[in-house]
């Protein structure tokens, strides 16, 4: 990846997205919000309003850039190795898949791996049946600036394939591109990471859901004695 | 340099059923260097020569794969082929367009429209400049990959301004809408020579407008 491709990459598009959002927050509600409740609240389930596209754009842009490192490539090791496994088969089938998925994705947007833990990929469904085999490594695209939060999946990696990302260096050549990503610039360490802090969060999530329930159960469990004393207290009072 | 436009071929596949016309890149009617200095030769080739090629022999292929689903009533296969068919026939249909949308400067690039086109343009937008102003705005509000049209609504008689996504042809806005000029913002269209500003890109292409084949259109729609 050349150096006047990062220099307008990051040094224009990237940072126009920064400027672009900082004016369009300034004195609202948003002012003041992390980046990740904006992109969330503006994705509004689909129906996305105007900070989405700058707000995604940046969070896409900060992922992509750390998906990189000078020398990169080669392959994943440990937990993440074995995972891709279990869910592509190989490490070589998940490359295939990768490469198809950000070939394909027409127009401008973007294609990555995530950890799906037990998510739906409906908006604001809940799972009904959440088990563990539905926590999974997976590949999707997703168009402009939307990005796999939109699904409350966790991004893992990354690949920017709108025509900016390549087209001084490859022109439409774009597969040669990301071949070129897969080869010699993805960052498996930063992947790995990423992926621990996933399965952690997930854990975690599940753990809070888990004590909700508890509690909610206890609570109704009080509530049905105090009906019963009540009931109790009634025949009682009309006996007499 | 005569207008030599080799759009269609037929041709039949011997399939059985019936042949499919299959199409290919038709020529552009100006040299690739010939739009200079407001889109570069090297724009003007990659373009034409390898992405409009490149739609043509995707949706050549689609079309193919439609008419053996077709053939076996496959169903499936043809409602998952109107993607395909979407991308890459919109993409030669706006392409097309847009060829005969752009003309050098000794040809007449740039000059401004007369007589009928000109007056609804008045009637419609105020004047040309509102107009042009009009659609650079909404071309460089556009997020990601489209194109902006300036169109005819056959049914309402109005001129109107529109953005499409991706290769979405014009039609897809609304059924009465015949394009007369269609500027694309894919990022191909202009990247190498402009980079990310956009906006410079439109404000310089008005110097290659191609006005007339608009009004021959606008006349020809609007009887």
């Amino acid at each position: 990846m050349s150096q006047e491709t990062l220099e307008y990459h990051w040094g224009k598009h990237h940072r126009a997205y920064v400027e672009n959002l900082n004016k369009q927050i300034v004195g609202t509600e948003l002012d003041g919000m992390s980046l990740e409740d904006i992109i969330i609240i503006s994705y509004n389930k689909g129906d996305i309003l105007p900070t989405f596209n700058n707000a995604g754009q940046i969070w896409n842009h900060e992922f992509f850039w750390e998906s990189m490192q000078p020398g990169g490539g080669g392959k994943p090791d440990g937990d993440l190795l074995e995972l891709i496994e279990r869910d592509f088969g190989s490490f070589e089938k998940f490359v295939e898949e990768f490469k198809s998925a950000a070939a394909t994705q027409f127009g401008s947007g973007w294609a990555w791996l995530a950890y799906k833990a037990n998510r739906l990929e409906v908006g604001n469904a809940v799972n009904p049946r959440p088990s563990n085999d539905d926590k999974r490594l997976v590949i999707v695209k997703s168009p402009n600036a939307v990005n796999p939060l939109a699904w409350d999946y966790s991004p893992l990696l990354a690949i920017d394939v709108w025509e900016h990302a390549y087209y001084l260096d490859f022109q439409n050549h774009r597969p040669d591109y990301i071949l070129l990503f897969i080869e010699k610039l993805v960052s498996w360490e930063a992947v790995s990471s990423r992926l621990e802090i996933a399965k952690a969060r997930d854990a975690e999530r599940e753990g809070e859901e888990e004590r909700k329930k508890r509690a909610e159960e206890e609570k109704m469990a009080d509530s049905k004695g105090v009906e019963m004393y009540l009931d109790n207290d009634t025949d009682n009072s009309e006996v007499e | 340099m005569a207008l030599r436009s080799v759009l269609t071929r037929k041709t039949t596949l011997g399939l059985g059923l019936r042949g499919i016309q299959t199409f290919s890149l038709p020529d552009l009617p100006y040299d690739y260097g010939a739009l200079e200095p407001a889109i570069s030769g090297e724009i003007m080739q990659l373009h034409h020569h390898k992405h409009h090629q490149a739609y043509i022999t995707n949706y050549n292929k689609a079309l193919e794969q439609l008419e053996g689903a077709l053939a076996k009533g496959d169903t499936t296969s043809i409602v998952k082929l109107q993607s395909a068919i979407k991308f890459n026939g919109g993409g030669h249909i706006n392409h097309s367009i847009f060829w005969k949308n752009l003309t050098p400067v000794r040809e007449g690039g740039g000059e401004p429209p007369h007589s009928s086109l000109g007056w609804a343009i008045d009637t419609n937008f105020g004047s040309l400049e509102a107009l042009v102003q009009k659609i650079n705005s909404e071309g460089a509000a556009l997020q990601g990959s489209g194109w902006v049209w300036f169109g005819l609504d056959k049914e309402s008689k109005k001129l109107v301004v529109e953005t499409t996504a991706n290769q979405d042809p014009l039609v897809t806005k609304g059924q009465h809408l015949v394009p007369l000029l269609g500027i694309d913002v894919w990022e191909h269209a202009y990247y190498l020579q402009y980079k990310n500003v956009r906006p410079d890109y439109l404000k310089n292409i008005w110097k290659v407008i191609n006005w007339k084949y608009a009004s021959e259109v606008y006349d020809k729609e609007s009887k």
